[in-house]
């Protein structure tokens, strides 16, 4: 009787560069972690509109961020390594976002979803921040009114390429607490 | 209860008052004194034959051209006889107080405070007359006409590709 092999349907992580031999296998341990922290991101979805509706169907069966190993959403910052912003950010919640910034434990990273949370989008008005990026540091900006979920994965995989490269000592750096302490954070 | 009835009512209380009476979009509207407002809504919602005691809306508007150009709108409904009335009053730039209704619709409360937020209205006698909507440092009523509704604090706007 012939067999078909079954097909893996789980994403295989690539090996970081390092040297190989039989029965060994050597690189640095940025790497390693940063293999390890790209494939395990929690992220926080900090949802205000239709750009949270899109990040809805990027959780669902369809188009499955699980597949990145973020399928473990974390609704409290403490244990949160990705701030995803997603929709108009009032003035009035711009204390919030920050607030929820600084209650994340290092490393974190911001994604800002859509164009009213890179930029303020079609609201220029006296009661709409102009991007987040004015309270809080952002690492990836997706563009889009709103985002289709491929974009949104997109800016996903900027991010990890972000993490896995990310050096051990960065958040220890001068230049990294300078970049906070520029935005009132520390 | 047909509007005339109500027409005669009002005139016969407050006939020096009332500056202008319309029925626009079907709404028996009187524009009347500012000093009167608190005694008037008081008549309006406590006469046996009026009753109007319901407080639809209450909100402001700006006319930058006119004598009197802040202004705050009421609307009252009589909820027995489905009954609406709608009454303005305007006061100047300089001077923009107002006697609060809270102490006769509890709900007036927010809508003061709303309308205060945007137009800068001040209503005398009110509990909590702070902001309610808009950011606590805000240092303007940003509905009043002389502000721009665009955000002061971008500096990426270039006017050519807007038009002007």
């Amino acid at each position: 009787m012939n067999m078909e092999t079954p097909v893996l349907a789980y994403h295989k992580a690539d090996a970081p560069d390092g040297f190989s031999a039989p029965g060994i296998f050597a690189t640095t341990l940025d790497r390693v972690v940063g293999l390890a922290r790209k494939n395990s991101i929690w992220p926080l979805p900090f949802a205000t509109s239709c750009c949270g509706i899109e990040f809805m169907a990027t959780m669902g069966a369809h188009y499955d961020l699980g597949r990145f190993g973020a399928e473990r959403l974390s609704f409290s910052p403490r244990q949160a390594d990705l701030l995803m912003v997603m929709g108009t950010i009032a003035k009035k919640m711009a204390p919030v976002i920050q607030q929820v910034y600084i209650q994340m434990a290092e490393p974190r990273w911001v994604l800002a979803v859509g164009a009213c949370a890179a930029s303020g989008g079609i609201f220029d008005s006296y009661s709409v921040l102009q991007g987040i990026d004015r309270v809080v540091p952002v690492d990836v900006y997706v563009p889009g009114c709103p985002p289709r979920p491929e974009q949104i994965i997109d800016g996903f995989m900027k991010i990890q390429e972000l993490v896995a490269k990310e050096p051990l000592r960065r958040r220890y750096s001068k230049e990294y607490k300078e970049m906070l302490a520029e935005y009132g954070i520390l | 209860m047909d509007n005339s009835f109500i027409i005669d009512k009002l005139y016969k209380r407050f006939g020096q008052d009332i500056l202008k009476m319309d029925t626009a979009s079907d709404i028996l509207t009187f524009t009347v004194a500012s000093p009167v407002i608190h005694d008037l809504i008081d008549f309006l919602k406590n006469d046996e034959n009026l009753n109007f005691s319901f407080l639809t809306d209450l909100c402001g508007i700006h006319y930058p051209d006119r004598g009197l150009p802040l202004g705050v709108v009421y609307h009252l409904h009589n909820l027995s006889e489905n009954n609406r009335i709608r009454i303005k009053t305007f006061t100047t730039l300089a001077n923009p107080a107002v006697r609060t209704v809270t102490d006769l619709f509890s709900t007036a409360n927010w809508m003061e405070r709303e309308t205060y937020d945007f137009y800068g209205i001040i209503f005398e006698g009110h509990p909590n007359l702070k902001r309610i909507l808009n950011v606590e440092y805000m240092d303007f009523f940003p509905m009043r006409k002389e502000y721009p509704l665009e955000d002061p604090t971008r500096e990426d706007k270039d006017d050519r590709y807007f038009g002007r």
